[in-house]
């Protein structure tokens, strides 16, 4: 049994009022996440990729119970989470933790470090003293000196190594880590990824790693899994996935990623147009608008998911 | 080997020269650019790479005369034509803008006004011209077509909230090259876009740039997209520019070690997944205090004692490629 098993997981959003929807004749909502199935075992980590509007987040919050998902099962550690009780999600919000994606932004300006690292600690009635935010500083390689600043006072990868300790406070059996890197400099995000990758080592925690950022995926997933309007286009182990995508949009996606030298001379695969509105998807495959290899019968027929060893993908004709 | 007009030396357009700037605040002036040195040459894409805080914003906005009110320029100056745009008034400033210097912004939605039409605003950006509504909105269209929007005829009636990102910054584009200016400074025009959006964008900006033969700085922290765009690259570290060339010299040979360690710590550079990712130990000086030599010196793995006293000036490395470092000081290897 994996630690996180997710299958068909669909997730919808009002998109107008119940009453104007009955009297317009449309649909009253639409589903942001369409038939979402993966696993995460403990230990390991799994990188949610794709662009904004795919529904990454989306996930990520109704993992947590920010959301409600509209059918589909999500089994947390082999409870049923879809369906839990208020008493339930008190013990399962220890045992998941959420690193959210603005680094300073996500840290209360009027507290101390030391009150901010503690807090999931107080909230959820366990010893949270000085000793506990210096262990938690010492944690994620902080000073205790730092445990009197305010955020204000922290750089960015600072403040990011704040939410971890914030994030590991209650020893979780998940982390999930929303574009851990985003909005920081180059030469800090390796220190979080490897902080991340230490983190994981020390205490077995599995990560599910939401982000566009492909170099990022590259050095800190086990497997990948590459969403496209709310589905899943690709999922597999991810040296795998880099080394030969089977889905022509995971091969723009790694292809849109430009190498840091103007003779690389690689043909790059230019997407044309925009991801379509998951509110009006595109009949068949919902790549054939902007795919590069779409032929006659992708906008007919909707593709299946096709099982290949570890990995899948949903395409007619893959590459 | 592709086209170059890397042999010929190019006219320059706009030369910043010992650009010193402060920014007032309540614990003394921060020094945010220290002598400055920079040539953008005529119909060539300048890119200007470094880390927040390092001052490439604060040397674009100083271009296009939009600084906040506690910052005063302190010394050099940015020749133009004539015109040094260091010390111009607020009203030679606005003849300046919209017509030879343009600026694309970061977020294509806080650039655009919410609560007007995007052809309104197009227009609105076409008020010197005496001609009339008709051609103003005629020519609004055509540069929609020219930055690849579909059906521009029909966008010039939607408000910015309805496009999507792409759309906003395509729009940003079109407004900016309208009164096709010598001088396009884009900040950061990709940061907000996602991947595939992004490309696009930087093959639009190369194809227009080539179209309308404007000089272009280009500011980045994302070295990927500036190696695919640029020619000629300024790299900056604490209010300095330590390395210049053009972007061959600088990804091939980069002769600072602020440069070599920030492509060491680009993910995209590293080819084998791992698992131990390079960093930069230590953070950037406090700009309030200098440092008196090199402002690198605490992170770097090549400092000697030289570097802690004397401030090293941009020694020559190749034809056109030079660096703020004591280790360029040919006197010093014959020695």
């Amino acid at each position: 049994m994996s630690l996180l098993e997710v299958e068909d997981l669909r997730i919808r959003y009002p998109r107008m009022g119940r009453l104007r929807a009955a009297l317009k004749g449309e649909p009253h909502g639409f589903e942001a996440v369409a038939g979402v199935s993966f696993e995460i075992e403990a230990g390991q980590t799994l990188g949610l990729v794709g662009e904004s509007g795919s529904g990454k987040s989306t996930i990520a919050r109704t993992l947590l119970g920010l959301k409600e998902a509209a059918s589909g099962s999500i089994r947390f550690d082999g409870q049923e989470i879809t369906s839990a009780s208020a008493r339930d999600w008190a013990r399962l919000r220890r045992e998941m933790s959420m690193m959210w994606q603005d680094p300073v932004g996500s840290l209360s300006p009027r507290l101390k470090v030391s009150s901010l690292v503690t807090e999931p600690l107080r909230i959820h009635g366990q010893k949270a003293g000085r000793d506990e935010a210096t262990r938690l500083l010492g944690l994620v390689g902080l000073p205790a000196e730092f445990a009197g600043r305010y955020p204000h006072q922290l750089s960015g990868g600072q403040a990011r190594r704040v939410g971890v300790a914030r994030a590991l406070a209650l020893d979780p059996k998940l982390l999930v880590a929303d574009e851990p890197t985003a909005g920081l400099d180059m030469s800090v995000q390796g220190e979080v990824l490897n902080l991340l990758n230490e983190v994981q080592k020390r205490t077995g925690v599995a990560i599910l790693v939401i982000t566009h950022n492909l170099n990022l995926v590259r050095h800190i997933t086990d497997r990948m899994a590459i969403m496209y309007l709310g589905r899943f286009v690709e999922q597999g182990p991810t040296e795998q996935v880099f080394g030969h995508p089977r889905h022509p949009y995971t091969e723009a996606l790694l292809s849109a990623n430009p190498e840091p030298d103007p003779d690389s001379g690689r043909a790059r695969i230019r997407l044309s147009g925009e991801v379509p509105s998951p509110v009006n998807r595109p009949s068949g495959c919902d790549f054939h608008p902007r795919c590069p290899h779409a032929q006659s019968d992708c906008p007919r027929i909707v593709p299946d998911w096709t099982v290949e060893g570890e990995r899948g993908y949903r395409c007619l004709h893959p590459l | 080997m592709p086209e170059t007009n890397e042999t010929a030396q190019p006219e320059t357009l706009v030369s910043v020269r010992d650009l010193s700037l402060d920014f007032d605040t309540l614990s003394g002036p921060l020094h945010a650019l220290r002598n400055v040195t920079l040539a953008l040459p005529k119909g060539r894409i300048t890119g200007l790479v470094g880390e927040s805080g390092c001052g490439k914003s604060t040397l674009a906005y100083s271009l296009i005369g939009l600084l906040p009110g506690n910052a005063s320029i302190v010394g050099g100056e940015i020749a133009m034509d004539g015109l040094d745009l260091a010390h111009l008034r607020a009203s030679e400033w606005r003849k300046l803008r919209g017509t030879r210097i343009a600026m694309i912004f970061q977020d294509p939605m806080t650039s655009l006004n919410p609560v007007t039409t995007v052809g309104q605003q197009m227009l609105d950006i076409q008020y010197r011209d005496r001609s009339s509504r008709a051609e103003k909105r005629a020519k609004a269209v055509e540069f929609l077509e020219q930055v690849q929007i579909p059906d521009p005829e029909s966008k010039l009636d939607v408000y910015p909230h309805q496009l999507s990102g792409g759309m906003r910054q395509r729009v940003c584009i079109a407004m900016a090259l309208l009164t096709q200016p010598d001088l396009l400074i884009a900040d950061e025009p990709t940061t907000a876009l996602d991947a595939t959006l992004e490309m696009q964008i930087v093959d639009l900006l190369k194809e227009l740039q080539g179209k309308f033969g404007c000089s272009v700085l280009f500011v980045s922290h994302h070295l990927g997209t500036v190696a695919e765009l640029c020619d000629d690259v300024a790299v900056m570290y604490a209010g300095e520019v330590v390395e210049r060339g053009t972007a061959r010299q600088i990804f091939h040979d980069p002769a600072h070690p602020y440069t070599q360690a920030l492509f060491e710590c680009d993910p995209g550079r590293i080819r084998e997944a791992t698992r131990e990712l390079p960093t930069i130990p230590g953070t950037l000086p406090d700009l309030r205090r200098p440092p008196r030599g090199c402002a690198f010196r605490a992170r770097c793995p090549h400092a000697w004692p030289r570097c802690a006293d004397e401030h090293p000036p941009l020694y020559l490395r190749d034809e056109g490629h030079d660096a703020r470092c004591h280790l360029l000081d040919e006197t010093e290897a014959v020695a």
